[in-house]
């Protein structure tokens, strides 16, 4: 069973997960150097899958890296770029390393990327990757053809609070709740009356206790990613007296890491959230200060030991 | 004939659902919105990239196809049971349907043919913790 796993089913304890940054050239120094930086702080760090339609080194292939370097991966599958059959395979694949943790994403579309002119797969739709990751954890392929035996799987799913239509969002998470997920990474909400309200739907609907709702956070160092993230992401609405306010500040890097803590405390307070997922744009200082300041003590790290493992460069 | 069926189904649902003849017709779960048109071919729901003013992520000139389907399954004067069928979790899409009648493989429940691994399994023994 893995650490979040256990955490969440288990315990009370509020777990903290992270986004492994996207690798490319000089993949396993880099991977390496990020695992040093969030080891010992989080319970499950994503494996992303092709970040915002921009392709990088595989979610199998980087989970497998964490993996080795003492990190505990979340396998990131998302709908965008491969059909159920692939799907598959890179669950499988993944299981065969010892990946406990999925997470089924819809994914952005590839106009949210590099090279628009791709072919947009969506063969499954979030939920029903999430029942098809029901499916392999009670040991069937798609098809039906079993598989002997059975990986073992703790599976998640995604939801954005912050995006029309609101009422709705809950009864989506109900769907992906009833097709085996157990966790819910949210994504970043900048309107906190929108977490609010949602995070007392999922409880109103009974699903507190079901499913763990872990929103996330943005570690950022100024106004610039407010904007950003307003104009460039879809789904996500900044509101402007939220950007002014970082804008305006005298230190606007202290205001941004300020803005960061409150949010982070509202969330943790909201009925049915058991932990928060925590990102940056670039590797954030203020990362430890947070964790510190959410009352996080750091484990031992445990890279190093791992560095003799077989598969290094 | 099965030709001449999908012809007439398409002269008839094309203009009026934008039909794209899946072969597999949701239209009366869906607030009679066509899921298809959605860019991501999504049958269970909005993205999460749906704008603040509810249009599309990837087509901005659009009203986000979940949307229209929410609004038409709250407002409409629809049958109570296509209502409550709004939140059922569609399989996905049979591929080998594409072009075919829906309404023939409505009468001869082809469409409602899943491959065997999609049953329901939801794990309720697993419990999480909660504030
Ligand atoms: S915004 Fe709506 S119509 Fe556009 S891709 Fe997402 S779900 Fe489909």
């Amino acid at each position: 069973m893995s650490t979040l796993e256990h955490k969440l089913t288990k315990t009370t304890e509020t777990v903290f997960t992270a986004e492994f940054h996207s690798l490319d050239g000089n993949g396993l120094e880099k991977a390496k150097k990020y695992a040093d930086r969030l080891s010992g702080w989080f319970d499950g760090v994503n494996a992303t899958d092709n970040t915002a339609a921009h392709a990088h080194v595989s979610n199998v292939a980087t989970a497998i890296a964490m993996k080795q370097l003492g990190l505990e991966p979340i396998l990131q599958v998302v709908c965008r770029d491969k059909n159920r059959l692939a799907q598959q395979a890179d669950i499988m694949g993944a299981s065969m390393f010892g990946v406990e943790n999925f997470l089924a994403l819809t994914g952005d579309d590839v106009t949210a990327g590099d090279e628009t002119e791709a072919r947009r797969v969506f063969d499954l739709d979030g939920p029903q990757l999430v029942r098809l990751m029901s499916t392999i954890k009670r040991g069937e392929y798609m098809s039906g053809r079993k598989i002997d035996p059975a990986p073992h799987m703790f599976i998640g799913a995604v939801e954005n609070p912050g995006a029309p239509p609101f009422e709705y969002r809950v009864q989506r998470v109900a769907k992906k709740y009833a097709s085996g997920a157990k966790f819910l990474q949210l994504q970043i909400c900048y309107h906190q009356d929108r977490l609010e309200k949602f995070c007392a739907g999922v409880r109103d609907a009974g699903l507190a206790g079901k499913i763990a709702i872990i929103p996330t956070i943005v570690l950022i160092k100024g106004a610039r990613p407010l904007n950003f993230m307003h104009n460039n992401v879809a789904g996500i609405d900044v509101p402007a007296d939220q950007i002014a306010r970082v804008e305006k500040a005298a230190d606007p890097a202290e205001e941004a890491y300020l803005q960061t803590l409150e949010f982070a405390q509202h969330a943790l307070a909201q009925p049915a959230v058991r932990g928060l997922h925590i990102t940056d744009f670039r590797n954030d200082e203020t990362l430890e200060r947070l964790m510190t300041d959410l009352g996080r003590v750091r484990q031992s790290i445990t890279s190093e030991v791992k560095d003799n493992h077989a598969y290094s460069a | 004939m099965t030709t001449f069926i999908a012809t007439i189904e398409h002269v008839v649902k094309g203009p009026v659902w934008g039909c794209q003849d899946c072969g597999q017709c949701v239209l009366h779960s869906t607030g009679m919105t066509c899921p298809m048109n959605c860019p991501k071919t999504l049958r269970n729901g909005p993205c999460g990239g749906v704008r603040e003013n509810g249009h599309c992520e990837v087509n901005p000139e659009m009203k986000c196809v979940w949307l229209k389907a929410y609004d038409r399954t709250q407002g409409w004067p629809l049958p109570l049971a296509w209502k409550e069928e709004y939140n059922h979790l569609r399989p996905p899409v049979d591929n080998r349907l594409k072009g075919t009648s829906s309404w023939k493989n409505f009468f001869t429940k082809r469409d409602r043919w899943t491959p065997a691994g999609w049953k329901n399994t939801t794990d309720e023994s697993i419990e999480v913790g909660h504030n």
